[in-house]
């Protein structure tokens, strides 16, 4: 069964990992199939409002992506990640409702018999956005949501920066496993409650609102943006993937695998394997920002509720149901159980009537979900990309619990008559 | 013949019980050594000091011809200084084929962002394979390393030491669980180490021991009890004494 035969070096990257080509043409199938389906631009059988859900589903395959990389590549268990995915929302939010609200208050203030000074539109505009938490200035951390290109930098930037402090400080520490596990929720939750007050200069529990509406574009009808970020998402995932593979398919994943495997002997090594993680947590940060910066725009709204620890949980139930350690496997767990808690949750899955007790899916849902996490943990770690082996029957042998003697075989029979 | 390794005066103790006593130690290039002991006599501890994992309460431990000191680097600075360590129970990365966790070992730039640029050239596969020859694994190159065998892996550790072309190599019960003809073949690539290299090997079996035909150094109670041929250490009467109680 041993394949005797030495690597080919140089073969083409494609040919080596045949499921990335799969994926991008799946995912470019699956693109045409609902452009020809919507109402943008086809036939329209498909509502805007389901285009908005699978555009915003193809940005959770994206930070299950990022998720998979951290946690079932490199094995730490960040249960902060959608507070990347957050910050990457809010970023992104700031500058769409800033931008947005320029113009109607440019526009309101010109029927003015004055000009306007730039100084009462700033106000005019401070005064529509923070209304609402009763202040009317800007704070200090909107001083560049007038600038697109800037608060694009800060969709990769800060999550980018927040990451690399966080993980030096997590990982030069040697924080690892639960307790890594623990301080990420803590961090989460930490930024989750900051958001929350009113003075947090991000308009408390109200959130940013009205994100679909893309300033300067009130002539062009939801259907049409709707697919164009659907677009946009499934471009965003089809990239993310290939770079993903890529940084998993080398030496570099090599190590990280080596790292979630046996972090002291990698040391031992020589590597770095604090540079390592730091490395890999920021990059996957960075990811799952510029998810949520896809996301929340065709989402309409983001509040601090977005980026409470549970969500963060939710990520990780999606990426082991998907089955980690495999890129697949994280897209497949992240698009299959949040589109089903779409339709468990949204009241669409009919209630089932036992006699005595009537079960409504919108609360058993969590519980259902509950279960089957558990089964998954407990009877197909491999998850539901584990199905994929079986069909291609790439079973390897397992082969623990010979670590701490010969196999019976070793002893060959020369040997047995000295 | 110029030292390489020198630890002078090194004590180190875990809740009040002293695991390391004021141990001197010197090891010079292309020399192989054996490091014998009771259990309990700080022989992992030793090596645990070495290669950074454990900061000794007092002591030195001088490296190399500019003899820089190691006790303020990481692990992982150490291993790239050319200290190379093999565990008791081999570790290798179950998960990866031999090929690829020959790669991983093999002598290059450790970085995070060399490594993300680095694809194996022609050049380090023939590395590769040509270690996999030494360790007699070639015909498992492909196979994940945790199909191997309990001696394979211990042979594939071995290679995974090699590859890092280490100046120094410490080798802990590199024989455990091993067959009469696997112990042979460890022997065997042990002394063709040491032509060119340090070698620290510690160990428990005499008969190996006396196999490796080197100095040995007899550890008891985390200091050195006795230095010398094999011959002339199993005829201390201390050492006796220590092996064979009262």
């Amino acid at each position: 069964m041993a394949d005797t035969a030495l690597p080919a070096p140089r073969r083409p990257f494609v040919a080596r990992y045949p499921s990335v080509l799969i994926f991008i043409g799946l995912l470019a199938v699956f693109t045409v199939a609902v452009t020809v389906l919507a109402e943008g631009f086809g036939i329209g059988v498909v509502s805007t409002s389901f285009v908005k859900t699978l555009g915003k589903t193809l940005c959770l395959c994206l930070v299950a992506l990022a998720m998979d990389l951290v946690w079932g590549y490199c094995g730490i268990l960040s249960l902060g990640h959608m507070a990347f995915f957050g910050i990457g929302g809010y970023a992104i939010g700031m500058w769409l409702m800033y931008a947005r609200t320029e113009i109607i208050v440019t526009e309101s203030l010109a029927a003015a018999p004055l000009p306007p000074t730039a100084q009462e539109i700033s106000d005019g505009i401070a005064t529509q956005i923070f209304g609402v938490v009763g202040a009317s200035e800007f704070p200090p951390i909107w001083t560049f949501a007038h600038s697109l290109p800037l608060q694009l930098l800060a969709v990769v930037l800060v999550p980018g920066l927040i990451a690399l402090v966080f993980g030096w400080l997590a990982f030069r520490s040697r924080v690892t496993g639960v307790y890594l596990s623990i301080l990420t929720q803590a961090m989460t939750l930490a930024l989750a409650l900051y958001l929350f007050q009113n003075d947090s200069g991000l308009r408390g529990n109200n959130g940013l609102s009205g994100l679909q509406n893309l300033p300067g574009m009130d002539d062009v009808p939801q259907a049409t943006i709707s697919i164009v970020f659907f677009w946009a998402s499934a471009l965003a995932l089809g990239l993310g993937y290939i770079v993903c593979a890529w940084v998993v398919s080398g030496k570099f994943g090599s190590v990280i695998r080596a790292i979630r495997d046996d972090e002291a002997r990698v040391r031992f090594l020589g590597y770095s394997v604090e540079a390592y993680k730091l490395f890999i947590f920021t990059f996957s940060a960075v990811l799952a920002a510029i998810a949520g910066a896809l996301y929340y725009p065709q989402a309409g709204i983001i509040n601090p509720a977005e980026i409470a620890p549970i969500a963060s949980i939710y990520l990780a139930v999606w990426v082991a149901i998907g089955g980690r350690g495999r890129l697949y496997g994280a897209v497949i767990g992240a698009a299959f159980v949040s589109l089903l808690s779409t339709w468990f949750t949204g009241g669409q899955a009919p209630d089932v009537n036992l006699g005595f007790y009537t079960v409504q899916w919108v609360d058993w849902w969590t519980i259902l979900l509950g279960l089957s996490f558990v089964c998954v943990t407990l009877f197909a770690p491999r998850g539901m990309g584990g199905l994929i082996d079986v069909i291609i029957e790439r079973r390897s042998p397992d082969r623990h619990g010979a670590d701490l003697g010969p196999e019976p075989g070793a002893l060959q029979e020369k040997e047995a008559d000295r | 013949m110029s030292t390489l390794l020198e630890v002078s005066g090194v004590s180190v103790s875990f809740d009040g019980f002293k695991a390391i006593n004021n141990l001197t130690f010197q090891i010079g290039e292309a020399e192989m050594r054996a490091v014998i002991g009771p259990n309990g006599a700080g022989k992992t501890t030793f090596m645990d000091i070495i290669t950074g994992k454990t900061k000794p309460d007092s002591g030195k431990v001088i490296w190399g011809e500019r003899s820089v000191s190691l006790l303020s680097m990481s692990e992982s600075r150490i291993a790239q200084e050319g200290i190379g360590r093999k565990f008791q129970r081999p570790t290798v990365f179950e998960d990866q084929t031999v090929a690829d966790n020959l790669m991983l070992a093999l002598k290059k730039n450790r970085s995070p962002f060399a490594v993300l640029r680095f694809r194996p050239g022609r050049e380090d596969h023939d590395k590769v394979a040509e270690l996999a020859e030494r360790i007699g694994l070639s015909s498992a190159l492909q196979r994940k390393s945790g199909e191997l065998s309990h001696g394979q892996k211990q042979w594939l550790e071995i290679g995974m030491l090699l590859a890092q072309d280490p100046r120094l190599l410490l080798v802990d019960e590199p024989a455990a669980g091993m067959t009469p003809a696997e112990r042979e073949h460890t022997t065997e690539l042990l002394v063709e180490a040491a032509k060119t290299r340090a070698v620290v090997v510690v160990e428990h079996d005499m008969e190996f021991v006396r196999r490796l035909n080197c100095k040995v150094t007899v550890l008891h109670e985390g200091s050195v009890l006795a230095e010398g041929s094999l011959d002339h250490v199993t005829n201390d009467d201390r050492v006796i004494e220590v092996y064979l109680g009262r």
